[in-house]
């Protein structure tokens, strides 16, 4: 139990029913990865009808619907791993704000199109990493699901990644706008990697198979060289250690009240 | 007593062969490589597929399709989703491929292999990597000058 203390109260008595180290190790991290992949697709959904160009406005609908039926996934396998009979739709509507525990990245609202690009591709860039370690996790329906995921994201890479080119080189108010973009994101990138309070009993049973911290490395050697050919300055290290996936922002509380709505509004709505 | 006869699960793929892609009536569910394994006996018939895009918003209507396709058995059916192997577009067989053709979507290969659907004109451009449908990508026919999609390699 120790393990979890960093976990807001909430989220600890949520997995008082998941056994041991082990299995409420697992059910942290895919509820990290879930809420991370819910809150950024969702978030992306709000450009539908409003993007900078048509296919633009189709290509950022196609990774909202990949990230949203991505955490659909992951809602399941944790459902199945706490087995306290919520499904995942309980899991992605019926919880507090202060009971999701995504990366303070994904705090940052919206924004501009800068803001959006450069949130995605720092998030994509960590959670591709992230993925990475685990192809071999000792969680057969986790990577079985991650090396499905993984083929997914190979689009979503090239794409976030020609649109930094693009912002980059272009000079003028694009790359002004992403240099402030990135000015505010920075300090919150490294978040996404940031160590879980169930590590250990994580590495320990091979579910990931390194700690964060390697991850958060090789991560970081990636973007660095990205952003050095670009000219682009480093990416500083994590502002803040503490409450990486707690303490939400304004910005997410509005968006939860948004998709809440429906379920709040009629309780046991389908589609 | 009662005999339940025996349900081959050949039979029960020719069922399957039934059942259209949702949004491309030409290709079956079996030549877009969607079955992954089908088991009967006494009690059930049991069909895993495996779903093209995680996200695909398609899923539950194929299953429901395969359900009732697979009804005139007699026999109760359960058809799940799994992710025990990815489906790949290698999974895609010859059928399904000219399937894809005559729905005016070109069938997925590398972008630079990539040939139109109308035309066969090898001379084609990439317009964008994301298309209507989370599984197909938007092209440029310059030979026939028509726009077309083009199942996404993955």
């Amino acid at each position: 139990m120790n393990d979890f203390v960093a976990a807001p109260q909430a989220i600890a008595m949520d997995f008082e029913g998941a056994g041991d180290g082990r299995e409420r190790g697992l059910a942290l991290l895919l509820l990290s990865m879930a809420d991370d992949e819910f809150v950024i697709g969702f978030s992306d959904s709000e450009w539908t009808g409003i993007g900078p160009i048509l296919e633009e406005d189709v290509a950022i609908s196609s990774l909202a619907q990949d990230e949203l039926g991505h955490a659909q996934a992951l809602y399941t396998l944790l459902a199945n791993v706490v087995d306290d009979g919520r499904d995942a739709d309980a899991w992605a509507y019926d919880r507090p704000p202060e009971g999701y525990i995504h990366a303070r990245l994904l705090d940052h609202p919206r924004g501009d199109w800068a803001a959006t690009i450069v949130r995605r591709y720092l998030y994509d860039t960590a959670d591709s990493a992230r993925l990475e370690a685990l192809v071999d996790s000792s969680h057969r329906p986790l990577a079985e699901l991650v090396a499905k995921i993984r083929r997914e994201e190979r689009y979503h890479l090239m794409h976030v990644q020609t649109w930094i080119e693009r912002l980059a080189d272009a000079g003028g108010e694009s790359r002004h706008r992403l240099l402030a973009a990135l000015g505010s994101m920075g300090p919150d990138a490294g978040t996404v990697l940031a160590p879980l309070a169930g590590e250990a009993a994580l590495v320990r049973h091979g579910i990931v198979t390194e700690p964060f911290a390697a991850m958060e490395a090789r991560w970081r050697d990636g973007v660095g060289a990205t952003f050095r050919r670009l000219g682009l300055p480093e990416l500083p290290p994590t502002a803040s250690a503490d409450r990486t996936r707690t303490d939400h922002s304004d910005a997410f509380r509005a968006l939860h009240a948004e998709f809440t709505i429906v379920r709040r509004s009629e309780v046991g709505a389908t589609w | 007593m009662v005999m339940t006869a025996p349900i081959s699960t050949d039979s029960v793929r020719a069922r399957l062969a039934t059942v259209h892609d949702p949004e491309i009536p030409t290709v079956s569910i079996v030549d877009l490589g969607l079955v992954h394994d089908i088991r009967v006996d006494d009690r059930r018939i049991a069909v895993e597929l495996l779903p093209t895009f995680v996200a695909c918003p398609a899923l539950e209507l194929i299953r429901s399709d395969a359900t009732e396709a697979l009804g005139g058995f007699g026999r109760p059916v359960d058809v799940s989703f799994t992710f025990a192997v990815p489906w790949t577009t290698e999974r895609l067989t010859d059928a399904g491929r000219a399937g894809l053709r005559k729905a005016g979507i070109a069938p997925p290969a590398e972008p630079s292999a990539v040939r139109c659907p109308f035309c066969d004109s090898a001379s084609v451009a990439m317009d964008s990597a994301f298309g209507p449908a989370l599984c197909r990508s938007l092209f440029y026919c310059r030979g026939c000058r028509q726009p077309f999609e083009a199942f996404k390699p993955i």
